[in-house]
Order: structure tokens, then C-alpha cells, then sequence
């Protein structure tokens, strides 16, 4: 982070290349929301964007409390946003739990906006620092730059004539300090605005207020002594790709990415599924697509979700699933119908905090062995893990791709942190999305030979052919089938053989798949990053810096995990050592010593949060001491 | 079903493989009614699907020359469903027994039952697991003594019929594996119906729990112990029709008509359309064996209701959010909230 001062004839104006901020307050004051709305107004205004939600996972936690928390962070900047940022600049506290809750995770030097009166005897109590400790006044807080601001008074003033009552107009206060935060970043309202407007097009009182709230903080910023020695920041836009953009959460991408499969495809989406955190946005976003002809069928439980689809899928229709790790432990036995019956499913699985319940708001990357042994007998499937947001779009419709081409079911992994992170998508023109080309048996005739439901192609890949059509009647089932018949076959040379066609199958897939290239760093040198899933943006940015210091090192990631790309062997022979970061106690690490007899270096965190690029850069230079 | 094909006989429905049930099982009754049904219904193959489960009942798509798909156990329902949603122009069927219906399939057995998708399903009841050798089922009678219940069950068993009207069947109706003539004609009017019909089939396993359901087939016995619903007709039974049902409030009671003045027209009317009375009918469930007194059980058509089917109703969402026409791929891509950066 490069800063400049620029004075200015009456302020200074601060350049910054990207700030991490969070909105920090009570579950009833709209974080979640103001937070939305600053990112859509950076999005518009051209920065790189990322985001995170961190709510608490109780609906109505005590208000006032720690526990009852809600906070939305984001980072915005000209350059290198790969993460929601692991540390803030800037914390808007709307009450004194909020700064007790986060405290710890803003910058040495950074600073507070804190609404004054959400520090009243009462709140100070709630929060456990305790009516005669307020932060605020005390001097605890001298490391950083504080500005108190009576929010709630400020609102009332500002809205006094519009005649609402105080708690509408109190509700406002969010808008006010979202104001505020413009004026200090140097932002145009218009965006909010905007969405105001629509958001109460039939309530123009309640827009009007919101809308004034707003140009009252944002003025307020301009009158005030306060930040006059301060002065204000500017964040230059990002040089990004020209072209239209979107904002996408990773389910709401993993969401539209199956619909765009199924489109592409010529087929009818069906999600057969049951709602699970933090999976749950992914049905939501589909059964709001009606009008793209997306079927969904909230189902009875995880094993329905996926047997629905599997029916759905001999039906012809592009089918998923989607879930989280206790979801995916119910769905197993389904996952292997669906593997001996040759039929194309996506499962997703959106990984969190587990065994059991676990964690169910916070991320993992757990389930990968689960992903990739967890079925009985012998049942490869292919996986394919998502590595931002944005890409959940991608992988959503790659497993699609995959599922449908080669007559098999494919999981997608993503995880609690992907599912709720927000990023800008540059929106792909439809003919840049890669073909999706499903082939169903042509009708016969009755003095056709018999149809084999099971006789494979040169990649081993069986026909799909579908209810309806004349001349392909047959049955298939759970049991196991004689080669090219279908027929049930408890031959012992028959299931040796169809046992070892179903894995070849699999292997053949990576005949499609991309080679592994670098994301950063030297072909060969002393140490590769290898990561997987959302980590990506952590390792980029750690990786980014420790190059910047002169350090060897390189990385890349993985999203093709069953069946690997071609050229990973041949990549990792080329560092001293290969450095394997994961939310997990190294399941990723198993798999490459498995395959490649290589000792990698793990790196775990398994506490229900993300990795930092802190934390990895100081694992790089202290790999790199030792070599 | 149009009239421009010639109609398929049962002979056309028969699959080349051979069944495997054993020597005398019920369940070679059912295949036979279903393929003639199915014949006589002028179904095409290329239209049906008969979905399963597991367990003896759940080979049954293998025999039919139709499509079809052997799942996993219990979860039959759930296939069919997703298969239905998705197509609800094919002639969905489901096989399954008391096992993979009701007991691993439970759940999915009531809330499929609710939803009312346009699915006929054969509820093979042996009151035993023959597949796995014998283990006493969810059905089976308090106190059989089975491999796994060697001092007799103390399972209370599941009534089936009440079970499915609970949870909000539309079509509801039981036979006798032997009936043939019935089973045929109940199937037929499974078809006809549009919504989830569930019709249980009392089929004897000869070789795990033979004699199970010889109260309603012994020749001495079956007159009095068993009672054959009709729409519109009063509730007859016993020999040469000599007993009757009467309602008195709640309360079923037997009238011997040749006793009584009472004639059959005041005797219970059978009216299929009647939810409580079917309710009450299908409490008639005791056991011939264990008490003196008893209603005899009822066979036939208990409930039949007329509701909106889950596929019609999602299809019919879809075609309105489709009014103004399908959205295009562009449009799904982009979303509603867009911002050009040049």
C-alpha cells in the first residue's frame, strides 16, 4: 500500500491502492445491508472488490451482546484484491460489542468510526467492557485514529421534518454513517441512491428519508472539524478488463453457472436439494429462475435431493444437487447409484467446520477425502473445486460439462467462505462458455439389433438413452451390470472388467482438462505454493509479497482434483519443495504423497476460518530459511 | 395413448429376462395384472418407467419390457418423484415392498404421498423381509417369531392404509395378491387417476411368512373376514351377503342382516370421495386371530380425491414466469444488477 498525500484547497486527500473495511454493529442495524451497499458503490465506481459477510449464527442473539455481532467486511482497491483483506484499516462500530467483537482483527493505527451513543451505560454493559470502561474515552483506543460520531442524534436532526416516526427515521441511521464512509472515500452517492429509489418505489417517504440520511452523513463529513487534520482518501479504480460486470456471491455463481450449463446444453436444469448452511443460496437462486425453466424440488431430505435428481437424470435433464458436509455423508450411497448407472448429476458441496454439525457457519476445506473416497466399493467420480467466488461459476458449469459429456456424476467443492464472498464478474458473452454437447440414443426400429445401454466408446463412455424413446426400453439398476447389455451380471470377470472401465472412464477425463499452469513465479526454483479451493486469494497475494522480497517461490493452484491435470507430476519435480496450505489437517498433502511418492510441506488451519497471507508468507520465508 | 397405434398386449410388456422369485410367490400375480393392465391400458413401452427400490418386489422392473430403474433401498420414491418433476409426460410406476416403502423409505413414502405427483405405485406387503431371509418387517404382526425376532415381534405394525391417508394420499386402495381380476382393474384406475396412487398388495411369501394373510383366504373364513368395497353399494359381507356395516355416530357396527330388520339400504354407503369414512374404513384393521370380535378388513378402492398434482402445479409456475417469453442465456448471465466498465 503506496500512500500519497495531495493537498488540496481544502482538504487533503489521501491516495490509497486498496483499504479493508468492516461494518460492524448489532443483528437488527443493517450491516449486512449498508455493507451491500458501499460494495455496489465501489463495484460501479470501477474497484476491485472483494467481500465477506460474518454474521452470527443464532437468527435473534441478544442485542447489545458480543454473541449478537453482525459484520460485513470488505476490500476495495486499484490492485492486488484477492481477499475480503485479513486485517481492516477501518472499522465502522455502531456499538460497543462490535468494537469488542473485532477489535483484534483491525490494523495497529487504524480507525474507528464509532456511533457514540451505541456506548451508553447500557450497551457498555452488555458488551462486558462495563459502564465505567468506555473505550471510547478512556485512552485504550490512543493506538488508533477514532472518530465518535452520535449517529443516532445526527439522523433525528437531519430528519426532523420529514414526520416520520423516530423508530422509522432511527432505522435510518445505518444510511447516515454509510454517508459518512462516501464522503471519507471520496464516492459518489449515486449508486445508493439509485437503489434506494427502487428498493421503495412504493414507500418514496421511507426513500426519501433513507436518501436524505445518506446526503446528511456525506455532508456531515464535509462540515465537520473532525477529520479536518485526517483529511479524506481516494481510491483510484482498477485497471480491470473492459466490459459488463456483475456482482456474484460463490452459491448465487455456482447457482447461475448450472443454469448456464443446462442452456448451453439444450437441457432442463432440475435441482433436487434440502436446504443446509451454507449451502442453501444455491437452491434459493435456482427457484427463482422460472423463468429460464429451472426445475427445483425442495426435497424431504439430503438422500431425496439426490435421488430425486438421479431420477431426474435418467429422465434426460441436467440434474444436480447441492449441499454441505452432513448433506454430502447422507448423499453417499445415492452418489454411488449414480456410478454405476453412468448418469450425469453435479453434486455440490458448499465445505464447512465439521464432524457433525461442526461449524456450520464457518468454512473448511474437510470434506475433500470424503469427496474423493467416501463411497463404498469402488466409485471414482470426478471433483473439481472452486477457488474464488467467481469461479464457482466456472466449476458449477466445468462439473456440468464434464457430468454430462462423460455420462458420470461430478463434485464440486466450495466452501462457506467461496459460498458468501462477493467479487465483481466480468459476464461472459454466451459464445465464449465452452460447448456443452449431451448425445441421446436416436429412436430404433424394431428390427434394429437390441440397444446396449452399456456398450462404450472409445473414452468409455456409455449412451444415455432416455425414457420416451422408441426402441431403447431397458433396465438399469444398482446392481451390476453385464458389459454393453446392462443386464444384472454377477460374473466375476464381468465386474472385474466393468469395475476397471467405470475408473478408466474417469482417467479419460482428463484428456479435457486444462494442463496446471503457474498463477506466479519461476517454472523451476526452491519452492512451489501448491493450494486448492479459496485459498487461492490468501496464497496469491502471500506468494505476491514474498516474491517482492526476493524470495524463490512460485504457485499454483489446483481445481481439477479427480483426475489431476496431466502435468502435475512433471511441475512439482521442478521445486526443491512443495509447500501444501489447506483448511485441513492435509488431506490435499495425502493425496499428492499418494500419487507422486513427493514429501510435501503441509500447512493447516482447521478454526473455521480462512487462511491469511500473513500466515502464509511467514510459512514461505520460514520453508525458504531452512532449504 | 392415442388411437393411432395398434394396442400392445401383455405379451409385449414381458422383458427377456426370467424372474427370479421363488416357486409360488405372490409377486409373479402382481407382474402379470401389471403387464396386462398396461395392455389393456394401450400404454406404449417406450412411455413407462417402473422405478424400485430393493427387495424381492423391487426386481419387478426387470420383467417388464418397459423402462425401468432398480435403485437403492427406500428410495424408490424419491427417484420416481425427481423422474415425474422432470417428465411428466412418461407413465411413472413405482415397485416396492412393506420394507423399502415403509420402513428404510419411510419419509420419503409420506411426503411423496403429499406432494400428489402423478405416480401408480404397487406396495408389495408380505409382512417380511424375503430378500434378506426373513427378518420381521414393519408390517408384521406382534408376536411372529421371525430369524430376528425369535421370541415374537414387539414392533406394533404399520397400517398401511391409515398410514397413507395421513399423510395426505389422494388415491388410496388395497388387494389381494389372488385377485387378480381386481388387482388388473384397480391398476387401471390407478392410471386413470392423476395424483400418487398407492395400491397395497397383501402378497403372500410361501417360504418366509406363508399363511400370513390365510384369515382373508381360507376358504371357511374369508367370507367373514374380509369386506369388498364398491362405490356407491352398501357395505356387505359374510356368507351369501348376510352381514352389514351401519354407522352409528363414529362407531362401525356389524348388523346381521338376517337377524335384524335393519335392510342394506340403511347400511354404510361406500363413498369413495368421503375422507372421514375412508379414515374410518381403514381402522378396520384387526386381527381375525387374535379376537373374537372384529371388522373384517376391507379390499378395494378406500379414497379417491381429486387435488392439483406437484408437477402440474411447477409447470404451470414455470410457464407463467415464462409468459413474456424463456429467458435467454444473455439475460441469465447477466442478472438484474449490472455496471459497464470501458
Amino acid at each position: 500500500m503506496s500512500d500519497t498525500a495531495i493537498l488540496n484547497k481544502n482538504d487533503m486527500v489521501i491516495s490509497k491502492t486498496s483499504v479493508s473495511v468492516l461494518f460492524a454493529g448489532d443483528s437488527g442495524d443493517g450491516m449486512q445491508l449498508t455493507g451491500t451497499q458501499f460494495a455496489n458503490t465501489v463495484a460501479v465506481y470501477g474497484s476491485d472488490l472483494n467481500t465477506f459477510p460474518n454474521f452470527p449464527s443464532e437468527i435473534r442473539p441478544p442485542a447489545g451482546t458480543v454473541a449478537g455481532v453482525s459484520g460485513f467486511q470488505l476490500q476495495f482497491g486499484t490492485t492486488g484484491v484477492y481477499t475480503p483483506g485479513a486485517k481492516f484499516d477501518v472499522m465502522i462500530a455502531m456499538n460497543a460489542a462490535a468494537l469488542k467483537a473485532n477489535l483484534n482483527n483491525l490494523h495497529h493505527g487504524g480507525i474507528i468510526i464509532a456511533d457514540s451513543e451505541g456506548f451508553d451505560a447500557k450497551n457498555l454493559n452488555l458488551s462486558g467492557y462495563g459502564e465505567a470502561n468506555n473505550p471510547l474515552e478512556d485512552g485504550s483506543l490512543n493506538d488508533y485514529t477514532v472518530f465518535k460520531i452520535p449517529v443516532i442524534s445526527l439522523t433525528r436532526q437531519a430528519l426532523a421534518e420529514t414526520g416520520l416516526s423516530i423508530k422509522i427515521i432511527d432505522r435510518c441511521k445505518n444510511m447516515f454513517v454509510l454517508g459518512v464512509l462516501y464522503w471519507l472515500y471520496s464516492l459518489p452517492l449515486e449508486t445508493t441512491i439509485e437503489t434506494l429509489q427502487s428498493k421503495f418505489k412504493n414507500k418514496q417517504d421511507i426513500a426519501d428519508a433513507n436518501i436524505k440520511a445518506v446526503k446528511a452523513g456525506y455532508n456531515f463529513g464535509d462540515e465537520t472539524e473532525m477529520f479536518s487534520q485526517h483529511g479524506r482518501f481516494c481510491v483510484a479504480p482498477a485497471q480491470k478488463k473492459g466490459g459488463l460486470y456483475r456482482r456474484v456471491t460463490g452459491n448465487e455463481a455456482s447457482a447461475i453457472g448450472l443454469a448456464a450449463a443446462a442452456k448451453k446444453a439444450g437441457l432442463k436444469l432440475f435441482l433436487g436439494s434440502y436446504p443446509i448452511t451454507p449451502a442453501s443460496e444455491i437452491l434459493q437462486t435456482l427457484a427463482g429462475l422460472k423463468k429460464w425453466g429451472v426445475k427445483t424440488f425442495q426435497a424431504e431430505d439430503e438422500i431425496a435431493g439426490v435421488l430425486t435428481s438421479i431420477g431426474a437424470a435418467y429422465g434426460g435433464a441436467l440434474a444436480a444437487t447441492n449441499t454441505s458436509g452432513p448433506g454430502l455423508a447422507l448423499k453417499t450411497e445415492g452418489m454411488g447409484l449414480a456410478v454405476i448407472l453412468e448418469i450425469p448429476l453435479v453434486i455440490i458441496n458448499v465445505m464447512r467446520g465439521g464432524p457433525s454439525t461442526g461449524l456450520p457457519t464457518k468454512p473448511e476445506q474437510s470434506d475433500l477425502l470424503m469427496a474423493m473416497y467416501g463411497r463404498h466399493g469402488e466409485a471414482p467420480m470426478p471433483v473439481i473445486a472452486a477457488m474464488t467466488p467467481v469461479d464457482c461459476f466456472y466449476a458449477a458449469y466445468e462439473a456440468a460439462k464434464i457430468a454430462v459429456e462423460y455420462m458420470t456424476p461430478v463434485l464440486c467443492l466450495t466452501d462457506g467462505y467461496l459460498a458468501l464472498s462477493s467479487e465483481p464478474m466480468l459476464v461472459p458473452s454466451p459464445d465464449e462458455l465452452a460447448s456443452i454437447t449431451p448425445v441421446f440414443s436416436p429412436e430404433r426400429k424394431s428390427d434394429d439389433p437390441p440397444y446396449l445401454p452399456y456398450k462404450r466408446d472409445e473414452r468409455c463412455v456409455r449412451p444415455w438413452g432416455i425414457p420416451g424413446t422408441p426402441g431403447l426400453e431397458h433396465r438399469i439398476g444398482g446392481l451390476e451390470k453385464q458389459h454393453e447389455t446392462g443386464n444384472v451380471s454377477h460374473d466375476p470377470e464381468n465386474h472385474a472388467l466393468m469395475t476397471r472401465l467405470r475408473a478408466e472412464k474417469i482417467a479419460n477425463v482428463a484428456d479435457i482438462i486444462p494442463d496446471l499452469t503457474l498463477d506466479n513465479g519461476p517454472e523451476k526454483g526452491d519452492l512451489l505454493v501448491l493450494g486448492w479451493g479459496s485459498t487461492y486469494g490468501a496464497i496469491k497475494k502471500a506468494v505476491e509479497q514474498a516474491r517482492e522480497g526476493g524470495l524463490d517461490v512460485a504457485h499454483a493452484h489446483l481445481r481439477y482434483i479427480n483426475p489431476f491435470p496431466k502435468n502435475l507430476g512433471a511441475m512439482l519435480g521442478n521445486y526443491k519443495k512443495v509447500l501444501i496450505p489447506e483448511n485441513n489437517c492435509g488431506q490435499l498433502l495425502s493425496m499428492i504423497r499418494d500419487k507422486f511418492l513427493i514429501e510435501p510441506v503441509g500447512f493447516s488451519k482447521v478454526q473455521g476460518l480462512p487462511f491469511n497471507e500473513m500466515e502464509i508468507e511467514a510459512k514461505i520465508t520460514d520453508i525458504l530459511k531452512e532449504l | 395413448m392415442t388411437d393411432t397405434h395398434t394396442c400392445l398386449t401383455a405379451k409385449d410388456f414381458t422383458s427377456n429376462q426370467e424372474p427370479k422369485w421363488c416357486p409360488g410367490c405372490g409377486d409373479f400375480s402382481v407382474l402379470q395384472q401389471l403387464k396386462a393392465a398396461m395392455a389393456e391400458l394401450c400404454l406404449k413401452t417406450e412411455e413407462v418407467v417402473v422405478v424400485s427400490g430393493i427387495g424381492c418386489s423391487s426386481r419387478l422392473p426387470y420383467y417388464i419390457n418397459t423402462y425401468g430403474v432398480h435403485g437403492i433401498h427406500g428410495r424408490a420414491m424419491a427417484m420416481a418423484s425427481g423422474l415425474k418433476a422432470a417428465r411428466p409426460e412418461l407413465s411413472v410406476w413405482v415397485g416396492t415392498g412393506d420394507g423399502d416403502a415403509l420402513s428404510i423409505g419411510g419419509n420419503h413414502y409420506i411426503h411423496t404421498v403429499r406432494r400428489n405427483l402423478d405416480l401408480n405405485v404397487v406396495l408389495f406387503n408380505n409382512e417380511i423381509y424375503g430378500l434378506t431371509k426373513g427378518q420381521y418387517s414393519p408390517t408384521s404382526k406382534v408376536g411372529l417369531r421371525t430369524v430376528t425376532s425369535p421370541s415374537g415381534v414387539v414392533d406394533h405394525p404399520i397400517n398401511t392404509i391409515a398410514l397413507t391417508l395421513g399423510a395426505g394420499g389422494t388415491f388410496v386402495a388395497r388387494v389381494m395378491d389372488r385377485d387378480g381380476k381386481m388387482m388388473k382393474e384397480i391398476f387401471k384406475r390407478a392410471h386413470a387417476h392423476k395424483g400418487t396412487s398407492i395400491v397395497e398388495i397383501y402378497q403372500n411369501c410361501p417360504i418366509f411368512n406363508d399363511g400370513a394373510f390365510g384369515p382373508f383366504t381360507d376358504k371357511e373364513r374369508k367370507a367373514d373376514t374380509t369386506l369388498f368395497l364398491e362405490q356407491g353399494q352398501p357395505l356387505v359381507f359374510g356368507s351369501n351377503g348376510s352381514k352389514g356395516i351401519r354407522l352409528d355416530g363414529f362407531k362401525p357396527t356389524v348388523i346381521d342382516l338376517e337377524a335384524s330388520s335393519i335392510s342394506k339400504d340403511d347400511l354404510w354407503i361406500h363413498d369413495e370421495n368421503d375422507l372421514i369414512k375412508a379414515n374410518i374404513l381403514s381402522r378396520f384393521f384387526d386381527d381375525p386371530n387374535s379376537t373374537e370380535e372384529f371388522l373384517p378388513r376391507p379390499f378395494g378402492i378406500f379414497y379417491v380425491e381429486d387435488r392439483f398434482t406437484y408437477e402440474a402445479a411447477l409447470d404451470a409456475q414455470i410457464d407463467k414466469a415464462q409468459e413474456k417469453g424463456e429467458g435467454t442465456l444473455e439475460e441469465l448471465l447477466a442478472g438484474n444488477s449490472t455496471w459497464t466498465i470501458n
